[in-house]
């Protein structure tokens, strides 16, 4: 393999970019601009499937490895994929595209800049996904923040500027410390290399430390209770477009990174920090749950919901068995279908009503019958009813927590009935009910391309609901390998 | 006398000086001619110093009081090179205030000629000698406005604060000779005795001095009244120049005579740092004018430069080296915006100015977006390997006080670049700005926003170049 195709995944969205900025000035062929980025991001598609054909799943070494000298002596450009990160660049390179056709009516001013950042978005996201190198990956972590801030600030709704600055700050307050951590692992082991540091392992006198700040940095971006209060501003102001990015990728960076390097380098703090991990994961799922319960603004309640399901995620992680990991994943990969959906589903009825209130809504199921159903399918699969991608996840995580502690166990599936409270009462509210509302009436029911986007988002979420094997397959070797990897760790360390 | 080959370039621009002194006089209406030969001065000189010095790994000149390295070498061409350009897009707005004079490129040049001197400078006397010549030179340029109120009472701001802080530097250097007796730095170096009181009197009266230069916190008052006074250009001038010059000496100060005295001074020198960079970070908030803006800015700044310079080994001076130089080009993208905040002749400065810019100036904004996001610090453009450098070297000497301190300031500092890109992007617009400026202006923006953006493809060459500096 001499075709260095994860650097094409990484460049081939900003050349698309790139393409788009040389054509500006010339608004009125939106749909040549549109096509153009589509056009971009599908090729990117195709090239990300034609990885996962090509991957091999039956070992856990990172594969199509790229090796270049960057700053010399000091940090080399290093990108490869293994069974954890393909999912998550196939999940980016499937998103986008959608994305970029939902764009239609949600982005009135400035498509061309709107698409550009898109573009450079999904580079960078591509880049945490494949960066085998610390300095790599912050830099592709770190930098998602400009295009994401712009997102938000333009495109956003009325309060977009104060949650703007919000999520930037926020990711930027954790994201420096992980810095720090990062340039200390290069003195203290002197590489930033993951594939080496799996090898020489650090010194657990350091580790708790450096956990401590890679943790912040995760921690913010998961989100995680208690600094999990940007993502319901970010989320409800940003254009749906930006809330697809943020709930369905720009979360799992930070499930990834857990799983890669907080396992993976930290062996012995993870033990330690397990039941801190625990304790906010079970608050997160529950409280915001119930938080979520209380909500008026849809976009609000699915954040809040997000944030609830990426509680499950950091449980499942840090049980370090099997099955927790495995469902952890699956439960980012559903999470990212099903919530992208919800918010593409909201997005669908704000575009004609402009109001995210659930009250302005009621009885809609007899004028929009087709995104009814849609809207059933996403939110089935958002409580994880059997059958759907959300119940593979979630049941997966709650196995491997019986199995460690069962109290945290009992505890999450409390929130799981939680979930399926606010997920059905949002949906009785919304859709059926008596019609109040005599706006309502003048609703149009789905156009073409929500349906299909809508449907290629619901079918994934279906056939992994009833045949989860392909999922776990490529993830299995990697996983069971990264487990053994910790326990040696653990076990030679202390 | 040997190697006298190696002062070529100062001797040359001294002699250009008074040629285009003399030129000035008799020619009338001569400041046009007279600033194309400053703009090829500058850049002759340049090319001398390269060919001459860059070679040159370490070479004393008149008894040791003039010293050539690597270091003194590559700060002068950076020196040369930020003048010409500062020069090069200055002559549209000094044309708007009909102060398109010849005093003008005159003056850069002398002041370029007082930081060569102290920049290669290895003697007490010769450095005060270098420095009162780039001084004085840049108390005429800050009052160069001289029927606006504002740059008068810069010009005398600075002149006050600037002498005072000259008059504690020269009795840090009395100090210092009485104790060592004498004026060289390698002699000083060797006679350092860590018992005399008095010698750690003079380390502290040279440092506050030098930190009045550089402004560093909390020496720093005078610099964001003397940036909002001074004409535009001057302030460019300003915020790079004398920088670069200062920067060298605190270098070659605190690594040649003081350097068996590092637990005296390190200390000094991260507080300064840590107040820098708080204090910078924080003050640049509430400000409304983008001049004043950048001065707190620039604070913040060296703040970072002196972390580097804290840590007391060559990586730290290598990381400030590469600081100031990303700094400076960051600087210059800056100001060349600000150049081009001009509407019938009149230039806006503060940061209202810039509401709803993308929407008129989709380009000079974005360029904008692309600066400011650096001088935030955020990857992948270049002020993020600047910084990133700085706290590796700092991080290398188990400093994590002042790594983190430097990090949380970093985050503070990117709400205020933050606010500018938020007025810019998300505001309503404006009248849109004229569009005729200058091609070198334009030029000046384009190469240091795209140096600025693709400085992560080549992030191995400008670390080359300054790995060289070696000095303990």
């Amino acid at each position: 393999m001499n075709f260095p195709i994860l650097s094409s995944l990484i460049l081939l969205p900003s050349i698309g970019a790139l393409f788009l900025f040389f054509t500006r000035g010339k608004n009125d062929n939106k749909i040549t601009i549109k096509y153009v980025a589509l056009f971009t991001s599908l090729v990117n598609f195709f090239l990300s499937i034609y990885l996962w054909i090509l991957f091999d799943q039956t070992t856990s070494d990172f594969q199509f490895i790229e090796n270049r000298v960057w700053i010399e002596g000091l940090i080399n450009y290093q990108v490869g994929v293994d069974g954890i990160s393909i999912l998550f660049i196939i999940l980016t390179t499937f998103i986008t595209p959608l994305c970029i056709i939902s764009v239609n009516n949600s982005v009135r001013i400035r498509l061309n800049e709107f698409l550009i950042a898109i573009l450079i978005m999904e580079t960078f996201m591509i880049g945490v996904f494949c960066s085998l190198d610390l300095v790599v990956f912050y830099l592709f972590f770190e930098a998602g923040l400009i295009p994401m801030f712009l997102i938000i600030g333009i495109w956003g709704g009325s309060r977009r500027v104060y949650s703007a600055f919000k999520f930037f700050l926020f990711t930027l307050l954790g994201s420096v410390l992980m810095l720090v951590a990062i340039i200390s692992i290069y003195w203290i082991t002197g590489t930033t290399d993951v594939v080496k540091l799996y090898e020489l392992g650090i010194d657990p006198k350091y580790q708790n430390l450096l956990w401590l700040a890679f943790f912040s940095s995760f921690a913010v971006k998961t989100p995680m209770w208690p600094v999990h209060t940007w993502l319901p501003d970010a989320h409800v102001e940003a254009p749906t477009a930006g809330s697809v990015l943020l709930a369905a990728i720009l979360l799992k960076m930070a499930g990834y990174g857990f799983i890669r390097f907080s396992l993976g380098l930290f062996p012995t703090a993870s033990e330690i920090f397990t039941p801190l991990i625990y304790t906010l994961s079970i608050i997160a799922i529950i409280f915001t749950s119930l938080i979520a319960l209380m909500q008026e603004d849809m976009k609000k309640l699915i954040a809040y919901s997000s944030v609830a399901h990426m509680g499950f995620v950091t449980l499942g992680i840090f049980t370090i068995q099997q099955q927790g990991i495995e469902g952890s994943i699956i439960q980012m990969i559903s999470h990212g279908l099903v919530s992208a959906a919800l918010f593409l589903c909201v997005g669908v009825i704000y575009d004609r009503m402009h109001s995210r209130l659930i009250t302005t809504y009621g009885g809609i199921v007899t004028i929009i019958p087709k995104y009814a159903v849609l809207f059933m399918i996403f939110t089935l699969a958002a409580l994880g009813l059997p059958g759907t991608s959300g119940f593979v996840g979630e049941f997966l995580i709650l196995m491997a927590a019986f199995k460690d502690n069962f109290l945290v166990a009992v505890l999450a599936s409390l929130g799981v009935i939680i979930g399926a409270a606010y997920m059905l009462w949002l949906y009785k509210r919304v859709v059926f009910g008596k019609l109040i509302n005599s706006d309502l009436k003048k609703m149009i029911d789905l156009n073409r391309s929500e349906i299909f986007i809508l449907t290629s988002l619901a079918i994934p979420t279906l056939y992994f609901g009833f045949y989860p094997d392909p999922l776990i397959k490529t993830i299995e070797v990697s996983i069971s390998d990264l487990i053994q990897m910790y326990n040696y760790n653990l076990a030679s360390k202390i | 006398m040997n190697n006298i080959e190696l002062v070529f370039p100062e001797i040359f621009i001294s002699l250009s000086i008074m040629f285009l002194l003399i030129l000035g006089v008799f020619k009338k209406e001569s400041s046009r001619i007279i600033q194309n030969l400053s703009l090829i001065v500058l850049l002759t000189t340049a090319v001398i110093t390269f060919n001459e010095t860059i070679s040159v790994e370490q070479a004393t000149l008149f008894n040791g009081s003039i010293s050539i390295d690597y270091l003194s070498s590559f700060m002068k061409i950076v020196t040369l090179l930020a003048a010409f350009v500062v020069l090069l897009i200055s002559s549209n707005y000094l044309k708007t205030f009909k102060i398109f004079k010849i005093e003008y490129p005159i003056l850069i040049l002398s002041s370029v000629l007082g930081m060569m001197i102290m920049i290669s400078s290895n003697d007490l006397i010769v450095f005060y000698m270098g420095l009162e010549l780039q001084s004085l030179a840049l108390y005429v340029l800050a009052t160069f406005n001289r029927d606006q109120l504002k740059s008068s009472e810069a010009g005398l701001k600075y002149f006050v604060l600037s002498a005072l802080s000259s008059g504690l530097l020269l009795y840090g250097c009395s100090l210092i000779y009485g104790f060592t007796g004498s004026t060289n730095f390698n002699v000083i170096a060797s006679q350092f005795n860590a018992n005399e009181y008095a010698l750690t009197f003079g380390i502290v009266f040279i440092l506050v001095g030098l930190a009045f230069k550089i402004s560093a916190v909390p020496f720093h008052m005078w610099a964001p009244d003397v940036y909002e006074g001074s004409p535009t250009s001057v302030t460019l001038f300003f915020t790079m120049v004398p920088k670069i010059a200062a920067l060298t000496v605190f270098i070659r100060f605190l690594y040649v005579p003081f350097l068996n005295l590092i637990d005296q001074w390190q200390m000094i020198l991260v507080f300064l740092s840590i107040a820098s960079m708080l204090f910078g970070a924080i003050a640049a908030i509430g400000q409304k004018n983008l001049k004043r803006l950048i001065a707190y800015s620039s604070i913040s700044h060296i703040g970072y430069a002196l972390a580097g310079l804290a840590t007391v080994s060559n990586d730290g001076i290598q990381s400030s080296v590469v600081y100031i130089t990303i700094y400076i080009v960051m600087n210059l993208g800056f100001f060349s915006c600000l150049l081009m905040m001009k509407r019938n002749n009149i230039y806006y400065e503060n940061i209202d100015d810039l509401s709803g810019l993308s929407k008129n100036h989709p380009l000079l904004s974005l360029s904008l977006l692309i600066i400011l996001f650096s001088l935030a610090g955020i990857p992948p453009l270049a002020g993020f390997f600047a910084k990133f450098y700085i706290f590796k070297s700092v991080i290398e000497q188990s400093m994590y006080f002042l790594a983190i301190v430097g990090l949380l300031s970093t985050v503070v500092a990117a709400f205020y670049y933050l606010r500018i890109i938020k007025i810019m992007y998300f505001d309503k617009e404006m009248e849109s700005y004229d569009t005729d400026h200058s091609l070198w202006l334009k030029l000046s923006l384009t190469i240091s926003t795209l140096a600025i953006l693709i400085y992560f493809l080549f992030p191995s060459q400008l670390t080359g170049v300054v790995s060289k500096i070696i000095l303990i």
